[in-house]
């Protein structure tokens, strides 16, 4: 009953935020209202990428960087979802009105994204059982650019000129509902068996193995969880730009995604959110800089990570007591 | 036939230039068991300076060749120049950091690489001077350009250089004991940073020579050019068996010849697929490349 309320009071508290951010940024008297709104998206989409990726790279350990490529699975799913099923969904809940009808394209769209990226996921997370370290950074790299040059080469979904059509249904609200359920998931799962399972197997692989893990199955299941946040966000992302390219999933974005996490914190969840947060400003504050800003950009990197290699948070939580796995 | 023997020679011609870059890899990976993401700009680099070399040279010398023997040279020694700094700056005050660390750096170094460029020398491509006029010699039924006889034979002649380098001198010797085991090295009184500055120098070169004879081939060159040649050379390094020399030369000719059939044969978009497959299937079945010895793990 408790957690109904809360649930209920999270809904009501985004849309409300959602109600205010679309009254002020987009129809407001702020000149440079939308520009903002946007970026606060992109923040989103970005929090909740990095979120997932920590739990790979920074709570199990298992190196990856081939996120963007279910990034790029969950958007160009969910936006074949409500291209081509869209018409077809709408007539079978004609009976609703249309915020409904978009709410039910925007759901199943979400389930898709999420299904079809837990599936690559589980193809990535297989491999991760005999490599390790390195050789399986390279492997994820490889899967993620072969997805993005196998995606360029359907013609469905648009190939090299991109996907274009897709109905504007994500906004605030949904992007920052699934940055909750992101956030509370990961941290849930954290404090789980399993996150204190993931953190052994972290610390220590063949330590955790005999003390009864079953390694693999946690390796895969981080991997899994992982790939289904970042294959809704891309399900948000391409319903908010209405217009994908295989561009935007090339492996920069895993690279990206990378830096966030490690610039917060590597296996701090309010890290992975602050460097989201951070790394997607960042580079719109330096604006005026043309051409410049992304030197300041890749030079910070390199500053941060040779003089605070911990990154911003180091293992720190803002909130809540340390987790048992962290004290030494 | 005649064009399958027209795709093997291009392959071999793109293949031994995947192998140049694949050496730098291959030799920083030996030393420092870092993936030196910035290693593909160093390429890119490399072409720029023969650019700005070559308007520079070109015409001075008696002969197209002198030229470009000259041009080459002084842009490898300008990138082995970029090669130590990089790694004195941002690679040595890490070394003994964790590999995601060092990681991270190499990115964040390959990035301001590339973005420095772009304000540098602009975004738009440029197009690389034809150093050495083309003539096509043909035979049989194949076709065969000048040009691509010396991107070949050069190189063919530095994989030579280096390997007699690595195994017949006293400093490629500290070399090969740094890469086998650091710290025993540095307990046998080798100035194990000198080493570590050598390699990154001398696998900066081998980039940049990379780097103008692709650009002898395919004139156009651009700040971003290094990315994904950076990365399919690094394909083939780990295909041939990271740390080792040979491998990386069997895996940058492996995967020339791989490309060039792909879309001969194939769909030429599948191109870039084609590396990280045959990537995939080595990690998979033979993790340690394919002249690499195997680790074992102690608990």
């Amino acid at each position: 009953m408790k957690r109904l309320l809360w649930i209920t009071g999270a809904l009501a508290a985004l849309a409300l935020l959602q109600w205010g951010c679309s009254a002020i940024l987009l129809d407001g008297p702020i000149r440079q209202g939308p520009y903002y709104y946007q970026i606060m998206i992109l923040a989103g989409i970005n929090i909740v990428l990095a979120v997932s990726l920590n739990l790979t790279n920074g709570i199990t350990g298992q190196f990856s960087i081939g996120h963007a490529g279910f990034f790029a699975v969950g958007a160009y799913v969910a936006a074949s979802v409500s291209y081509y099923g869209g018409p077809g969904i709408r007539a079978a809940t004609a009976f609703l009105p249309a915020v409904g009808q978009d709410t039910v394209v925007l759901l199943l769209a979400l389930a898709a994204a999420g299904l079809a990226a837990a599936l690559a996921g589980l193809l990535v997370g297989i491999p991760s059982l005999r490599l390790r370290g390195d050789y399986l950074a390279i492997v994820t790299l490889g899967f993620g650019e072969i997805i993005r040059v196998v995606i360029l080469n359907v013609d469905a979904v648009g190939g090299a000129r991109g996907f274009v059509g897709i109905p504007k249904l994500s906004n605030f609200f949904w992007v920052y509902l699934l940055v909750t359920a992101c956030v509370v998931t990961v941290w849930n799962v954290v404090r789980s068996s399993y996150g204190r399972a993931f953190i052994a197997i972290r610390e220590n692989e063949i330590a955790a193995q005999a003390m009864g893990i079953d390694v693999t199955r946690h390796k895969v299941m981080a991997f899994v969880i992982g790939a289904v946040f970042a294959g809704m966000a891309g399900c948000l992302f391409g319903h908010y730009t209405m217009y994908l390219h295989t561009n935007s999933f090339t492996f920069v974005k895993s690279f990206e995604i990378i830096i966030m996490v490690a610039i917060g914190g590597l296996g701090s969840i309010e890290g992975a959110v602050l460097g989201a947060i951070f790394l997607t400003v960042l580079p719109e504050a330096f604006r005026g800089f043309e051409g410049y800003r992304m030197i300041i950009y890749s030079l910070a990197l390199i500053l941060i990570m040779i003089f605070r290699p911990q990154g911003m948070l180091g293992q720190a939580s803002l909130f809540g007591k340390k987790s048992k796995g962290k004290r030494k | 036939m005649e064009s399958f023997l027209q795709q093997l020679i291009n392959g071999i011609s793109l293949g031994s230039i995947y192998a140049l870059v694949a050496l730098g890899y291959t030799m920083v990976y030996g030393v420092l068991r870092l993936i030196n993401f910035a290693h593909g700009d160093i390429y890119m680099l490399g072409a720029y300076f023969g650019y700005y070399l070559s308007r520079l040279i070109q015409g001075r010398t008696p002969s197209h060749l002198l030229d470009a023997a000259v041009v080459m040279f002084l842009s490898m020694l300008g990138c082995a120049l970029v090669g130590i700094v990089m790694e004195r700056l941002a690679y040595r005050p890490v070394r003994r950091a964790s590999r995601l660390t060092l990681l991270i750096i190499a990115i964040g170094v390959s990035l301001l690489i590339e973005y420095s460029s772009q304000v540098i020398f602009g975004a738009d491509p440029k197009f690389f001077p034809q150093l050495i006029p083309e003539t096509q010699i043909h035979m049989g039924g194949l076709i065969l350009t000048n040009q691509q006889i010396i991107v070949l034979f050069t190189a063919l002649a530095l994989m030579v250089l280096l390997n007699l380098f690595i195994y017949r001198t006293r400093t490629g010797k500290a070399m090969r004991a740094v890469s086998f085991n650091l710290d025993a090295a540095k307990l046998m009184g080798i100035n194990t940073d000198q080493i570590i500055a050598l390699t990154f120098a001398l696998g900066s070169a081998l980039a940049a020579a990379g780097g103008i004879l692709v650009s002898i081939n395919i004139p156009g060159i651009d700040p971003l050019m290094g990315v994904m040649t950076g990365l399919k050379a690094f394909v083939a390094a780990v295909l041939g068996g990271i740390g080792n020399i040979f491998g990386a030369v069997l895996g940058g000719l492996i995967l020339g010849l791989a490309e060039v059939m792909v879309s001969g044969y194939g769909s030429s978009t599948y191109r870039d697929a084609i590396a990280f497959l045959i990537l995939i299937a080595i990690l998979l079945f033979k993790p340690s490349g394919i002249l690499g010895k195997g680790q074992v793990e102690k608990v």
